[in-house]
């Protein structure tokens, strides 16, 4: 079984072109616009990787992020952040993130990170069944 | 404007030192003079005034004495006795036992005829009844005539008294040798040019004067209404201003006169007076001189304070507009950040579309190639703007660890080693070896010294060099970071607008001019100070100061 993506971004054209270039390379990925919706998705679908960005109306990327950790402690969390500091970043991390990408997005960046991500979940998760 | 006014002040406090300086120094000066001018007048009027008294007293004396004598005479002897010549003879001669000034004497009776005469002229007979002399003697009883020749050719006076005895009148007259009165005015002590002399009522000169006058001359002098005692005034005559002291004779309408040179006596006061000038004078300039000084400096001083204070204020703006410039910057930037990330995924999208078999063989492929190839280069450009406001915006409080500057100087510039060596740029790094470590932000230290390098090398393009100091200032606890290049320098002109934000001469989407915008701002919120020097054609330092601990 292959790695299941959630991108989570209010800007809608945004995350409709992350979700096509995901399926272009043949990997599964769901859109979803807010913090909620995207929590709700996590309870019905397993994913392994979220692509969360951290300004978005109402719930912000912060709290989705700890929710995620508190429910699902196992999926990996990847951060989009149009803040370039670093420290928000590092914030995310501390949270327990994987890691943070800034916007504007290098693709080919983002999925790197994504497939680590899901090593690195995978891994986990042998650890955990062992 | 303000060189206006600081000059209108400079005037204003030398006005008002002066004022405040020369009132005393004046009022001072004047009343001391005022005061010495009145004792010492006082003094030589005093002294004249003396002199003429006693001489007066002496005079007088003499007149009195001799009025007497003939009254005690014509008292006590008969005109029977008198009017013999012999006994008339003897008595002359008890007369001039006292006093060798009479010269002769005559008895003349009440009709004027001169009827005895002792003396060296043959003077019997003669008819005085017309004299007006005569006249006033027997109406008053006693006659002094003025100083004059008569056919003695000798200067004298006569002295008549007149005796009733029984239902007759008779006259009593001596003539008195006169010599007796230029010896007692000469023997006045008198300066240079002082003078003594008697006048009649006609300003007749009734002795001889030391200058000028010869006797019996008329002399222009004012008309003096008769006045006792004595009288000092400084008088006008024939166009010389002297002092004369005069007194009216008891006696005789004569009056006394002396006259003192008022230059020569009063000299100490001319020099008093030069002296005081001079002292005012030096004073004068002194005060002058000091109260210049005194608003130069102070002058000095509020230029000193006012360009201080200009500079503090244009680093304030100059700071505060890089807070504001920092807020703004990083919500625009945020902003751009969404829709660049969308344009970069399109075109991402593009991209992937482009591997398409069917696309590939469009004729119009190469073009959709570039087209999307230039977006993304353009996207990655203006994120580079957009990232690097960002972290100029960043209000992370820097950290404070224990760094070595040297050490942190040499990993920095390892980073750019490749390129350098490619453009055959050299380093030449002078670190002091004991340079004290300082408390600061590594990281944000390192993005400073990074702009810096790179600009330098930027600036000479290829071959030169990059010299590196680092120092611990002698007199503060600071370490300086000097960074010189041999490159093509800041014309003048736009070395004040190199800190400014987006001011670069680079060309498009190689320079965001944002550079030494972060750079400054880093440095002042470590506590430090960046500063640079640059001579065109010639290269650039960059010079900055940080404080060994915070
Ligand atoms: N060492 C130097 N020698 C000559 N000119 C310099 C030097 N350092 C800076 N400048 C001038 O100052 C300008 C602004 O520099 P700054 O570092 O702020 O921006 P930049 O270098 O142009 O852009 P970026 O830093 O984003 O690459 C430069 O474009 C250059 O003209
Ligand atoms: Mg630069």
């Amino acid at each position: 079984m292959g790695l299941r993506v959630l991108a989570v971004d209010d800007e809608a054209d945004f995350i409709e072109t992350l979700v096509k270039r995901f399926t272009y390379r043949q990997i599964p990925v769901t859109a979803a616009g807010n913090g909620p919706d995207a929590l709700a998705l996590l309870e019905r679908e397993s994913f392994d990787v979220v692509i969360l960005d951290m300004r978005m109306p109402g719930m912000d990327g912060l709290a989705v992020l700890q929710e995620i950790k508190k429910r699902h402690p196992l999926v990996e969390v990847i951060i989009l952040t149009g803040h370039a500091s670093v420290e928000s970043g590092m914030q995310g991390m501390s949270l327990g993130a994987y890691d943070y990408v800034l916007k504007p997005v290098d693709f080919g960046e983002l999925l790197e990170k994504a497939k680590k991500a899901y090593e690195r979940k995978k891994l986990n998760e042998s650890r955990a069944d062992a | 404007m303000i060189q206006d006014e600081l000059s209108r002040l400079r005037l204003k406090l030398i006005a008002v030192t002066l004022a405040f300086s020369f009132i005393p120094l004046l009022s001072l000066g004047l009343g001391l003079y005022a005061k010495f001018y009145d004792t010492y007048t006082e003094k030589i009027y005093g002294n004249l005034r003396n002199l003429a008294d006693n001489k007066k007293v002496t005079i007088d004396l003499f007149l009195t004495e001799r009025v007497a004598q003939l009254s005690n005479l014509a008292l006590t002897e008969s005109y029977a006795d008198l009017s013999g010549d012999a006994y008339l003879e003897r008595i002359f001669g008890v007369l001039q036992l006292h006093s060798k000034s009479f010269l002769d004497l005559q008895v003349i009776d009440q009709n004027g005829i001169c009827v005895s005469y002792v003396g060296p002229y043959q003077l019997r007979g003669i008819d005085y009844s017309h004299e007006d002399w005569f006249r006033t003697v027997m109406a008053k009883g006693i006659h002094i005539s003025d100083v004059f020749m008569g056919f003695r050719k000798y200067p004298h006076f006569n002295i008549a008294v007149s005796r009733r005895e029984g239902d007759r009148t008779w006259v009593l007259r001596a003539a008195i040798d006169s010599d007796i009165f230029d010896s007692l005015v000469r023997t006045i002590q008198l300066g240079k040019s002082g003078d003594a002399f008697l006048l009649n009522a006609q300003h007749v000169l009734q002795t001889k004067p030391r200058f000028g006058h010869d006797m019996f001359d008329t002399v222009p002098f004012p008309d003096i209404p008769r006045f006792s005692g004595t009288r000092v005034d400084e008088l006008s005559i024939g166009g010389e201003v002297s002092l004369y002291a005069m007194t009216w004779l008891n006696l005789k309408d004569w009056l006394l006169v002396i006259k003192d040179d008022p230059g020569e006596e009063l000299l100490p006061l001319y020099r008093a007076r030069w002296l005081l000038i001079l002292l005012l004078c030096g004073g004068g300039t002194l005060i002058v001189i000091g109260a210049v000084f005194i608003a130069n400096g102070t002058v000095r001083e509020l230029i000193r304070a006012e360009r201080e204070k200009a500079t503090l204020d244009a680093s304030l703006t100059q700071s505060s507009k890089m807070a504001a410039l920092g807020k703004l910057a990083a919500g625009v930037a945020h902003e751009v950040n969404n829709p660049l990330a969308i344009i970069m995924e399109k075109a991402g999208w593009m991209r992937d579309l482009l591997s398409e078999e069917d696309i590939k063989a469009s004729p119009n492929f190469q073009e959709f190639a570039d087209a999307v190839a230039k977006i993304e280069f353009h996207v990655r450009r203006a994120k580079d703007v957009t990232h690097r406001l960002l972290g100029f915006a960043r209000r992370m409080e820097p950290t404070q660890e224990n760094l070595d500057v040297n050490l942190l100087l040499e990993q920095t510039r390892s980073f750019l080693e490749n390129e350098a060596n490619f453009r055959g740029i050299a380093f030449v790094r002078d670190y002091q070896a004991d340079l004290p470590h300082i408390e600061s932000d590594a990281s944000q230290l390192q993005q400073v010294f990074l702009n810096i390098l790179d600009n330098a090398i930027d600036a000479i393009d290829k071959n030169g060099s990059i010299t590196i100091v680092t120092r611990k200032l002698p007199d503060t606890p600071e370490v300086e970071i000097a960074i010189t290049d041999t490159g093509n320098g800041i014309p003048r002109e736009t070395l004040e607008k190199i800190f400014d934000p987006f001011f670069t001469t680079k060309k498009v989407g190689e320079g965001t001019g944002l550079g030494l915008t972060i750079s400054y701002s880093i440095i002042e919120k470590l506590g430090g100070r960046i500063k640079v020097a640059s001579e065109e054609g010639k290269g650039t330092t960059f010079r900055i100061t940080l404080p060994v601990s915070s």
